[in-house]
């Protein structure tokens, strides 16, 4: 059993198997099940995130609140234009996180990667890679338990809620995991995914939870789409040869500090932050009536 | 470790919008229905911290509702779970405590069918969709609600512990995990046991008539 990112690093190296191999493997002897039960079942879960991305950049998705829904549709049609600046491949992704998250907000069906609130960073990331290098399912799938191996070190170390930790643990996490899937799908080193996802999880320490009235619409749907938009970067500098300075396990546990040191008001309390503008009042007012007290 | 398996991370397949305010919330309120064996008639939930600050805007009393109908997080009719329960005549109070939680994201629950059967219990929901029941009728207690599980309320007198642990192993059951909890030394106490694979009634009718039990329950996947 890996316990922290050294290990999983160590063991993979050791035997000369990638990140994935290592997780679909401690998930078989965790649950007694064979590897073709473990990996079908992971293979369901992309399904899932698949068909929440196809209705997101298709279809005009409005949450019951109304604050979100509709920017996929709008940066797909951007891409076709032919004049992004970030690139078709990047805008891709942050499309595709965009999409998932819209459709969450709008009570539909999607697969938590690490939470909901973070679900479009590691679908999007990967289903604008499909487009792009056209990976094997088998990939894809492996894609996921390398993503859910660097979670499950950050759920266990620190903490994947915003509730405890701020966005930092839910967006945070799940770009640092997207960052790390991104470089083995690329044929990057175990240690190489590390340095990603230490690089991407850096940049997203001290991020709050602070969800206009409550919901996870505004800001958490534009912040998956510059996680996912982080992860890639973050990846293309690993890949590139450059290292964390910090080591991975020391980033997650910054950040675990950072969110216990975080007010509770900017722990998804909706007390602080963007929830606590004029406009976020106003919005809050809004959807909830003057009786919804605080 | 609190995250076992790769699936606590990537999953559940759910409705949104909210992991731990959504999914967490139906499977605290589904493992109620489960210890109550039956659809509760009337329901109290109480809501602490982060819950009772944000719970309209996630939909946590909608989806804990539809736990409590027992509908799994990824059940299309959580949405109208409210209506549902109206429909079926459970009558539900929803009250916003300001007293701070050890865990933000805290529900208390009564819920039953009349005077003499009723159940309390507090889940918290701690990320990811991954809950935990650390009360249950004023014992405290950590129960995942994701393996199955026999949970026994009986007499604290020496010896019972062995003679329910003498049945699961003729019966061949493994046990993953199991704790002891009681309120006071020599009286009621509860023994909650997970194990790996789910039992029949025969062997819960077993311990049920060992002597010094009280009562007993399962919760399974």
């Amino acid at each position: 059993m890996f316990r922290n990112v050294a290990e999983l690093v160590e063991i993979a190296e050791k035997e000369n198997i990638l990140i994935s191999d290592v997780m679909i493997r401690q998930e078989m002897e965790v649950t007694e099940k064979s590897y073709d039960e473990v990996f079908e079942q992971m293979d369901k879960n992309l399904l899932v995130m698949e068909e929440a991305i196809e209705r997101g950049i298709n279809e005009k998705v409005t949450s019951v609140s109304g604050l979100t829904g509709g920017d996929a549709v709008l940066l797909q049609k951007y891409i076709q234009s032919g004049k992004s600046l970030a690139g078709d491949f990047h805008l891709d992704a942050v499309s595709k996180a965009i999409a998932t998250n819209e459709v969450n907000a709008a009570m539909g069906t999607i697969c938590a990667t690490p939470t909901a609130g973070s679900a479009g960073v590691v679908p999007g990331t990967l289903f604008a890679l499909k487009h792009k290098v056209n990976p094997s399912r088998g990939k894809m799938v492996r894609y996921l338990f390398t993503s859910g191996a660097f979670g499950l070190v950050v759920a266990n170390n620190a903490s994947i809620s915003g509730a405890a930790g701020g966005c930092q643990a839910e967006v945070g996490s799940a770009t640092g995991m997207a960052a790390a899937a991104i470089v083995e799908l690329m044929d990057g080193t175990p240690k190489q995914s590390a340095h990603a996802m230490a690089i991407a999880l850096k940049n997203m320490l001290g991020l709050v939870c602070d969800p206009v009235a409550g919901l996870v619409e505004v800001p958490c749907v534009k912040r998956n789409a510059m996680g996912a938009s982080n992860a890639i970067v973050a990846a293309d500098m690993a890949l590139a040869g450059i290292e964390s300075r910090i080591p991975c396990d020391e980033v997650i546990d910054a950040m675990y500090k950072i969110g216990q040191a975080m007010s509770l008001d900017l722990r998804e309390t909706a007390g602080g932050g963007l929830a606590a503008t004029p406009t976020g009042k106003e919005l809050e007012a809004k959807i909830f009536g003057a009786s919804h007290k605080k | 470790m609190k995250y076992r398996t790769v699936f606590d991370i990537i999953g559940p397949v759910m409705i949104g919008p909210s992991s731990s305010h959504t999914a967490g919330a139906a499977r605290i309120g589904r493992v109620a229905r489960t210890l109550l064996g039956k659809q509760p008639k009337w329901v109290e939930i109480s809501f602490y911290g982060s819950f009772a600050k944000t719970y309209k805007g996630h939909g946590t009393d909608v989806a804990l509702v539809g736990g409590l109908l027992d509908f799994d997080t990824f059940d299309q009719r959580i949405k109208d779970s409210l209506k549902i329960a109206e429909d079926l005549g459970v009558e539900i109070k929803i009250q916003e405590e300001d007293a701070v939680p050890e865990h933000p994201n805290t529900a208390k629950i009564r819920l039953g069918t009349c005077e003499e059967d009723t159940l309390e219990l507090v889940g918290i929901s701690i990320g990811g969709g991954k809950i935990e029941i650390v009360e249950l009728n004023g014992f405290l207690l950590r129960l995942s609600g994701n393996h199955p599980a026999i949970l026994v309320v009986h007499d604290d007198r020496y010896g019972v512990i062995a003679a329910v642990s003498n049945v699961l192993a003729k019966h061949e059951i493994n046990i993953g995990h199991m704790e002891v909890s009681r309120k006071e030394k020599g009286k009621e106490a509860l023994m909650v046991i997970e194990i790996d694979q789910n039992v029949d009634d025969i062997l819960l009718a077993e311990v049920a008539s060992l002597p010094n039990i009280c009562k007993v329950t399962k919760i399974h996947d």
